[in-house]
């Protein structure tokens, strides 16, 4: 069971807090935070989510610019309290819309309702969102959705907004809508992150794609609900995985599946039938190791243009349709310690790059906020380095690490066939909405 | 806000809550609302608001739940501080209690629960009972939860009102999952605190493990949430079923389990699936292969957080199955977005996971990060690279690696490099040259780094005749004495010094004699003793003083600081526990009454165990391993930290010793990071010998294995027998004895009343039996209660034995003991000895 559970700012504010068994003393949120922020006497160094102070074990995850802290004087599951306080996280994100310090703060009384459902005397209760409904008498105070960007759920993939699509809408599932009546609709997103590391030959030496398919839906009535996903799908990686099939299959090392899901026809068919309950939830998290096309190619070139020049030429390919842009790209590239000033020089026309040398660090950016499918950018940088080196230049430089968006494409190509809501009456036809994005997760070219 | 301030604000709070407490005007509720708003407020960043008490308490007469609720909250904040103020709620919470509506039932309830306030437990049982029968399952779970509650206040009113009867009955028979989960932690916790003073309490818990209580659970496993899920999963983890067929059953009810999206379920899982099979080879095999794609998945799908989590699991079970991800390596390479926090658990996988047909690729991979921008991350790449040498031999592509590592010219990559070499030189002598010609390259002046700097000098004092300048190098650094800030770095130079002019005396003698003389002027007292040490060696004989200082040496085979398989195997038994990710058994880190409720052996342990129950055996060894639990932390508490600390490879001469007397004193070393030194070096002057330890003689000559030992204390009036006094026998034969062997002699003895205040706890008794050349396998507290052996000295390797357990009652002094033996016949001269002995010992 767990003693004390809080939540506290990324400055350390308490924000809320709620003590279970009175076994931990006063002043813990304190002892966390500095353990935290100066872990190992550093600042800046990650704290490990799970480590013990005088006898007390703090567990923690961050969300949302926000850390979930539990603490417990027995020897608990750690995965179970991280799963936990996640699972705290998204409820409370599901009643608030938005998680983040401001509408936590003027949420609390309503957050206190949740937890004290949640958690009673430190055991796990009920964390389903929509059993919690019942419990909840708070309604939330909605934080200014006019700041953020229209919650149309398509616009979400035009414009190349900050915000992590996927994360899909943000209302709650409590809170009335300005129009009176809920619409009925339901949203599926196919969520992937993929890793990619090239060697300084341009070889992929690892890929790794991490999907999730992730569900919110607002559909009155809990009617059921089909995901029917490809046909060639297959899962679990044979002796002569990718062998066969001229890649065109898909095959997924592994994946897990959300509670509800019921897997009867997910063999014979390929479809998960379930019936969703209320706020965001994973239906299927997915691992894919078979080879694919990475979306993006670096062609690197640093060289010493006399004895205390050099310079570094960035090229930089999209290998996807042209109907698909990428946004929000960026490129970083670490340079040798000696590098004292850098000029750069970006292609004719180029509209919406930048490029910065972040001195302190001494790293090269470029980023750029599209890219469209099939086209290519370059730019050319000229470093002036303090010291004259005789030992290659290309050893002190790198790797390139490359992070990016692009909606409306996964590398897997794991699709979504047809999303089926199964209800009696025949003109009654909710909003589906089905989305695809891929994120970076580690993209590191080699150099 | 300052104190005026705030006491201003607090104070007309009080006069609005005071003003609305009457009122029934419309929208008072509203005001209401946001006045409470702000007191819980400011509970919440913790200002003092308990003055209101009164005034909040006033106004909770409402039906407005939100209000209500925010009330709840405030009284179970304060009532504990204010039992007074307490007693005022106490009627509206009896009143909700009765309500129509389910819910404000059960919130009364469970803030009627929560008051924590001794003296108004009589209040709470009535409502208690009404509860546990109430026909909603919601109030059903908050009453069970009141249950445990209560007997947190208030034991003995808990016990006396049987609401642990009910509780087993609502366990068994009630028809909401959340109940039956509620019921369920609270016997268990109920029952394990009953335990500490009541054998009938034990039995209670014990039979929550009897298959009618899990095949319940199991029967509707479905129906309960995620968590619970994980409780019952506990719960079955420890459950022995009675034959294969069982055990194959509840595999295929839960193998589904695996695929959960929850890590949390799916390591509950895999902890029931693991200890199931234990005694199944086989099967326990394919339990390995089935879970390694689940775990996977886990450590890439979910957050940074729990992938920290379930990577600490895979390594657990990669250190027992070391195949098992050989040729998964891959996926512990780090990933440019991963916390430092999971890249140093990869690194620690990429480590265990290697073998001949990898090694080449995670080498490749772990140099690519020691050109990482992150030094921390760089660093411990190439300690990773370090360790997969020590487990390699292929000598050519190690030192590939170190002529890269050394080109780099980064200081902190040149320095982890050399202090690789030197445990490289340590364990395979024999690649010297290739090594030294590596080394010979870096100039010492470039090194900062204490442990760097002292690999540097320790390597030009072990191999003086391969580098030539040896000499040299090391005069400069004499002449630089009074710069040298580290005692560490000065204690090496003296040693090094002094083995370079046995090997080339007519170089070094003039730089011996300075390096002597700056160290006996030494203000850090360790490099004055040593130089005066030598010196005073130097002066006796130079032979004798190269036999002491720099004598052959033999290669390290195994580094000691890797944890003994006993404390390996008890952190699996914790498998899914923190234990795991801390790397240590429970008992090194929790107070003993924070154990967790589910450690059922060692509770139940003395019912249990003896020749009776030979089914039970592997409870019984969970017993003995609790035992020793308990003796092993006080020595082993200070030490934990450096124990647990697994990225040093080189920290726990200790556990060395452990592994032959797990129960000797350990002379605590002076610097946690200081290599153990081969067997026949010089025993490091420098560490202290534990001035508490009770045979510090035994435990020194344990460390550096020199032969058999003199017995501290001789033992005059004991001679028909004679006894090995180091007798080696480890936990799993001690137990396989005892199981098979037959009680031969019983002894009663009662300990005369001044040597009662020694036997408080086992230590004394087990320090002064050892000294009697009897050991102790095994000692518990309550009751107080040993397991000990001893064996005759000249018996052949695993006969001879003698196997006691002692119970002492400790307010009477009577102890009884169980004597068996190999050799029957030896047993009456043995309680002769144990007799004597026995009668020896004084407080």
């Amino acid at each position: 069971m767990i003693s004390q559970f809080f939540v506290l700012s990324l400055r350390g504010d308490n924000i809320v807090f709620r003590d279970y068994r009175g076994d931990v003393p006063k002043g813990s949120a304190e002892i966390f935070f500095r353990k935290v922020k100066f872990w190992q006497g550093e600042e800046g160094e990650d704290a490990p989510p799970v480590f013990k102070v005088d006898g007390v074990n703090y567990l923690h995850v961050k969300v949302g610019g926000l850390l979930f802290v539990a603490t417990t004087r027995v020897n608990l599951s750690p995965a179970l309290i991280l799963e936990l306080l996640q699972r705290i996280a998204r409820v409370t994100k599901d009643y608030l819309g938005i998680l983040n310090e401001d509408s936590l703060r003027k949420n609390f009384v309503l957050v206190y309702e949740l937890l004290d459902e949640m958690i009673d005397f430190g055991y796990p209760q009920t964390t389903s969102t929509e059993a919690l409904k019942s419990f909840v008498f708070n309604e939330p105070v909605v934080i200014d959705a006019a700041r953020l960007p229209n919650l149309g759920p398509a616009a979400l993939f035009i414009q190349g907004t900050k915000r992590v699509p996927g994360t899909s809408v943000t209302k709650s599932v409590v809170a009335n809508e300005t129009g009176g009546r809920k619409r009925e609709e339901v949203f599926v997103d196919i969520i992937e992150k993929i890793s990619v590391t090239f060697n300084a030959s341009g070889y992929v030496l690892t890929s790794e794609i991490d999907g999730t398919i992730q569900m919110k839906s607002y559909l009155s009535g809990n009617p059921e609900i089909r995901v029917a996903l490809n046909e060639d799908l297959s899962i679990g990686r044979s002796e002569f995985g990718g062998a066969f099939g001229g890649g065109s299959m898909v095959i997924l090392d592994d994946c897990n599946f959300h509670e509800s899901v019921r897997l009867d026809d997910f063999e014979t068919e390929h479809y998960l039938t379930l019936v969703p309950p209320d706020g965001e939830f994973p239906v299927m998290n997915y691992r894919m190791t078979q080879e694919f096309k990475p979306p993006f190619k670096v062609f690197p070139v640093i060289e010493e243009a006399g004895p205390f020049k050099a310079e570094v030429v960035l090229k930089v390919r999209a290998d996807f349709p042209a109907n698909v842009t990428a946004n929000t790209v960026a490129l970083r590239l670490p340079l040798p310690k000696t590098t004292s000033r850098m000029s750069f020089e970006l292609e004719a026309g180029a509209t919406g790059q930048s490029t910065d040398f972040k001195e302190a660090n001494k790293t090269m950016e470029w980023s750029l906020r599209k890219i469209v499918g099939g086209s290519e950018h370059t730019v050319r940088a000229k470093l002036t380095l303090t010291q004259e080196r005789n030992v290659n230049i290309r050893k002190e430089a790198g790797p390139i690490s490359m992070s990016f968006t692009i909606p409306m494409f996964n590398a897997s190509k794991l699709a979504v066939r047809y999303l089926q809501v199964v209800k009696k009456s025949k003109s009654y036809n909710p909003y589906r909405w089905v989305r695809y994005v891929t994120h970076s997760n580690s993209y590191v070219v080699r150099v | 806000m300052n104190a005026e301030n705030r006491k201003g604000e607090l104070a007309e709070l009080k006069a609005q809550l005071r003003q609305l407490a009457g009122s029934r005007a419309p929208g008072v509720e509203d005001l209401k609302r946001e006045l409470y708003k702000k007191v819980i407020n400011y509970l919440t960043v913790g200002i003092d608001v308990s003055s209101l008490f009164s005034e909040m308490v006033m106004c909770s007469a409402t039906s407005d739940l939100v209000l209500k609720k925010m009330c709840y909250l405030y009284v179970g904040n304060y009532a504990r501080g204010h039992p007074d103020l307490a007693l005022l709620t106490i009627n509206f919470l009896q009143k909700d209690c009765q309500d129509d509506d389910p819910m404000i039932r059960g919130l009364a309830l469970r803030s009627l629960c929560s008051l924590r306030v001794k003296n108004l437990v009589e209040y709470l049982v009535g409502p208690l009972e009404r509860g546990l029968k109430d026909n909603n399952g919601y109030v059903r779970s908050v009453a069970a939860m009141g249950a445990l509650k209560l007997y947190h206040i208030a034991p003995s009113s808990c016990i006396d009102n049987e609401f642990p009867v009910t509780l087993k009955a609502l366990l068994l028979h009630d028809s909401d999952p959340q109940v039956v989960a509620n019921c369920l932690y609270a016997l268990l916790e109920i029952w394990s605190m009953e335990g500490n003073s009541s054998e009938a309490a034990l039995r209670e818990k014990e039979s929550l493990l009897h298959s009618n209580v899990i095949l319940s659970l199991l029967n509707r496993f479905k129906d309960f949430s995620e968590w619970a899920q994980c409780l019952v999963l506990e719960l079955v983890s420890k459950y022995v079923p009675a034959d294969s067929q069982e055990t194959h059953d509840m595999m295929d009810l839960l193998d589904d389990r695996l695929q959960h999206a929850n890590s949390a379920v799916v390591l509950a899982t895999i902890k029931v699936f693991l200890h199931l099979t234990m005694s199944m080879a086989d099967v326990h095999q394919k339990v390995y292969e089935r879970i390694k794609a689940p775990l996977l998945t886990l450590v890439s799908s979910g957050s940074a957080e729990l992938s920290y989590a379930v990577l600490s699991h895979l390594h657990l079970l990669v250190m027992r199955a070391p195949m098992l991800f050989a040729s998964d390596y891959k996926h512990f390479y780090c990933r440019y977005s991963d916390p430092s926090y999971v890249k140093k658990l990869k690194l620690e996988m990429l480590t265990a996971v290697a073998n001949e047909s990898n090694t080449y690729d995670i080498v490749t991979e772990l140099s690519e990060y020691a050109a990482n921008v992150d030094v921390t991350i760089a660093r411990e790449s190439i300690r990773a690279v370090g360790k997969i040498a020590l487990q390699q031999y292929d000598v050519n592509a190690i030192v590939d690696r170190l002529l890269q590592f050394l080109e780099m010219e980064k200081d902190y990559v040149t320095a982890e490099t050399l202090v690789l070499v030197k445990d490289l030189l340590r364990k395979y002598p024999q690649w010297s040259h290739d090594c030294i010609a590596v080394v010979g390259g870096v100039s010492s002046k470039s090194i900062t780094e204490p442990k760097a700097k002292a690999a540097l000098i320790w390597m030009l004092g072990e191999y003086a005749y391969d580098m030539n300048d040896a000499p040299y190098v090391l005069e400069g650094l004499v002449q630089n004495w009074a710069e040298e800030p580290f005692p560490e770095v000065r204690l090496e130079l003296l040693t090094a010094v002094a083995k370079c002019f046995f090997k080339r005396p007519p170089e070094t003698v003039k730089i011996l004699g300075s390096a002597l003389s700056y160290g006996l002027a030494d203000a850090n007292q360790d490099v004055h003793d040593r130089a005066l040490l030598y010196y005073r060696l130097l002066q006796q004989s130079v032979e004798i003083a190269e036999r002491v200082i720099n004598p052959p040496k033999q290669a390290v085979s195994v580094f000691a600081g890797d944890q003994s398989s006993e404390i390996k195997d008890r952190i699996f038994d914790e498998f899914n526990s923190l234990s795991v990710v801390y790397r240590q058994p429970s008992y090194m880190f929790l107070d003993k009454d924070h154990r967790s409720p589910f450690t059922f052996s060692e509770d139940t342990g003395s019912s249990i165990l003896g020749p009776h129950s030979p089914e039970r055996e592997d409870l019984a060894s969970d017993y003995d391993a609790r035992d020793n639990a308990l003796l092993l932390s006080s020595h082993e508490k200070e030490d934990s930290r450096a124990v647990s600390n697994g990225s040093h490879g080189y920290n726990a001469p200790k556990s060395q010793a452990l592994q032959q007397d797990p129960f000797a004193p350990i002379p605590s070393s002076s610097s946690p990071t200081q290599p153990v030194r081969p067997a026949q070096a010089s025993a490091p002057p420098q560490e202290p010998v534990s001035s508490s330890a009770a045979s510090p003689l035994l435990a020194v000559d344990d460390l550096l294995g020199l032969g058999p030992i003199i017995p501290t204390e001789p033992t005059p009036s004991v001679p028909q027998l004679n006894l090995n006094p180091k007798p080696a026998l480890d936990p799993a034969s001690f137990k396989r004895k005892w199981g098979q062997l037959t009680v031969a002699l019983t002894l009663e003895y009662t300990f005369p009343v001044e040597a009662l205040h020694g036997l408080t706890r086992p230590q004394p008794l087990v320090r002064h039996m050892q000294s009697n050349s009897v050991q102790c396998m095994a000692s518990g507290n309550a009751p107080l209660k040993f397991f000990f052996f001893a064996q005759l000295s000249d018996a052949a390797p695993n006969t001879g034995f003698f196997l006691v357990e002692l119970v002492v009652t400790t307010s009477s002094g009577h102890a009884s003991a169980k004597i068996k033996a190999d050799e029957a016949s030896m047993a009456p001269g043995f309680a002769d000895c144990l007799r004597s002995a026995l009668s020896r010992f004084s407080a």
